[in-house]
């Protein structure tokens, strides 16, 4: 996939979330990885990315066709998509099977009992097959988190967006929910996550965009970015994070 | 373990509270207070020298405004939900003079008294338009009425759904009226529930407002038994009785619905 952005701005209210974002991955990009410090932009630039906010200048592109910022291409973009929001978001008044399977039902025009056999799967994909019947507010952040990923892809999406789908999880989870990432990779999943996980970030991303204060510091392949840091501010990160 | 016992864990509560002193000590407190308050009124009630034959010819008619009370609110009920969903899509609408135009509607509304409402709805509107029956423009005034605060509550609880729910049905590509109809309103109704039955109780007791147009309702009835057979306690106790015999099961329906709709958010 080819992903690119040009002169993005996003703006809420007076604060600056994102400011002057322009890069542009190969054409043969299959996995991005947006790192970088807290606040730095990687949420918010995912945001605009999967088409769930439009950027307050400058425009987006995939496969080098421009984001078209009205509801009706929006929406046909986000449906062959999946989303995965940082915080969760699942519907608390729906199990976390429904949770699964509205989306299936009702976006994707399925019967409830394939939905229902597509949701199941993906929640023994996950070992939530014990949850399906609980509601969010009784599953732990790791089981939400878990439910979220298991909705986010539950439809084949064309390319999956995750933001941090590790950040909640013990390391025993962490490691499965990884391997569930690696997989889709394998099999030719097209994938944008940010994350905090430099070595699993390493790993996986065939492009990394380090993001800080609302602008890409540095792009680059990830043996450019991690081993030879091109900028001082990268540097300085990873010597943060690595310390312990 | 059994598997009996293994369920019973499982649907024992599961917030266990331990009480501190000073809560327990203003919880009784109050408790005794209350009870107190109750004594002292049955007292009073049973320390007056009630005499129910002189009205006792009149239960006939006070039976017959009560059901014509029943009607009129099971009605208006009705009328003003309807109204009240659709004043709330007005004013959600995101076509800016309906909400102005929906806007001035309900402070209208809210602003004056429902006397005065029924009085120039009765004998300036409904007489300029020629309809002459009383019980259905004070059915339509109450549900007119009614519908305003309605839609606020509902209005309230719609925005009351957090952004998130919101981005989480954009994400997933559900349009705007499904995301209304999927993710918003089955949490908002919970959130709304206690306030709709409130306020329904309010239009039942409303309704005796509608003395003054001579809809022959409860109250009417009962002011009529009592002028003629200078009772006065005798015909106010049934009357009360009378309307908690609609309200209550109004506020018994919404405390089973609420449980019926009830999860942690
Ligand atoms: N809805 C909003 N309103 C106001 N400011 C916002 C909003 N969303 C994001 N921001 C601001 O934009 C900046 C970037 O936030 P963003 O969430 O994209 O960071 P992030 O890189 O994802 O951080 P983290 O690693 O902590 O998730 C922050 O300074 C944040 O305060
Ligand atoms: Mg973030």
């Amino acid at each position: 996939m080819k992903v690119s952005a040009q002169h993005v701005d996003k703006l809420y209210g007076e604060s600056i979330a994102l400011r002057g974002v322009d890069f542009a991955t190969a054409d043969d990009t299959q996995v991005l990885v947006l790192i970088g410090p807290s606040g730095g932009g990687k949420s918010t630039l995912l945001r605009l990315l999967g088409g769930l906010e439009s950027p307050t200048r400058g425009d987006i592109f995939h496969e080098s066709t421009l984001l078209v910022q009205q509801t009706d291409p929006l929406r046909s973009f986000r449906r062959k998509n999946g989303f995965l929001f940082q915080a969760f978001n699942l519907f608390p008044h729906l199990t976390a099977l429904q949770n699964i399977m509205l989306p299936i039902i009702h976006v994707h025009g399925q019967e409830a009992a394939a939905a229902k056999e597509v949701a199941l799967s993906g929640l023994e994909r996950f070992q939530l097959a014990d949850h399906a019947e609980k509601r969010p507010a009784e599953l732990s952040g790791g089981q939400q988190q878990r439910v979220a990923l298991a909705r986010s892809m539950a439809h084949d999406p064309d390319l999956l967006i995750l933001d941090e789908p590790t950040s909640a999880l013990d390391p025993e989870m962490k490691a499965e929910v990884l391997d569930v990432i690696e997989e889709l990779v394998e099999a030719g999943q097209k994938i944008i996550f940010s994350t905090h996980e430099m070595g699993f970030a390493k790993a996986a991303a065939d492009e990394v965009l380090f993001l800080a204060e609302g602008s890409v510091i540095a792009q680059g392949n990830p043996t450019e970015i991690f081993d030879n840091p091109p900028d001082e501010r990268v540097g300085a990160f990873f010597s943060r994070v690595m310390k312990w | 373990m059994s598997a009996d016992s293994a369920a019973v864990e499982v649907s024992a509560p599961t917030k266990s509270h331990s009480i501190s002193t000073s809560a327990l000590v203003i919880g009784i407190g109050i408790g005794l207070l209350i009870f107190a308050f109750f004594v002292s009124m049955i007292w009073v009630v049973a320390s007056h020298n009630f005499n129910f034959d002189a009205i006792r010819p009149y239960f006939d008619n006070m039976a017959k405004g009560w059901g014509m009370t029943l009607l009129i609110s099971f009605l208006a009920l009705g009328i003003s939900l309807g109204l009240g969903i659709f004043l709330t899509a007005a004013q959600l609408s995101p076509v800016a003079p309906t909400r102005w135009l929906t806007r001035i509607y309900i402070e209208l509304i809210r602003g004056t008294p429902l006397i005065t409402q029924i009085v120039i709805g009765y004998y300036l509107l409904a007489n300029e338009m020629g309809i002459e029956s009383k019980f259905w423009v004070g059915i339509v005034i109450l549900s007119a009425f009614t519908a305003a605060y309605l839609s606020e509550i509902f209005r309230a609880g719609i925005e009351s759904i957090g952004k998130t729910q919101w981005e989480s049905g954009r994400a997933i590509g559900l349009t705007t009226s499904q995301i209304y109809r999927l993710v918003i309103i089955p949490q908002a109704i919970r959130r709304v529930l206690p306030a709709s039955a409130g306020l329904f109780a309010d239009l039942v007791k409303n309704s005796s407002l509608l003395y003054i147009i001579a809809v022959h309702e409860f109250f009417m009835q009962t002011r009529e038994a009592i002028a003629n057979s200078y009772a006065s306690i005798e015909g106010l106790i049934p009357l009360a009785i009378g309307y908690l015999a609609i309200t209550l099961p109004i506020s018994l329906f919404s405390r089973k619905m609420e449980a019926r709709f009830k999860y942690e958010s």
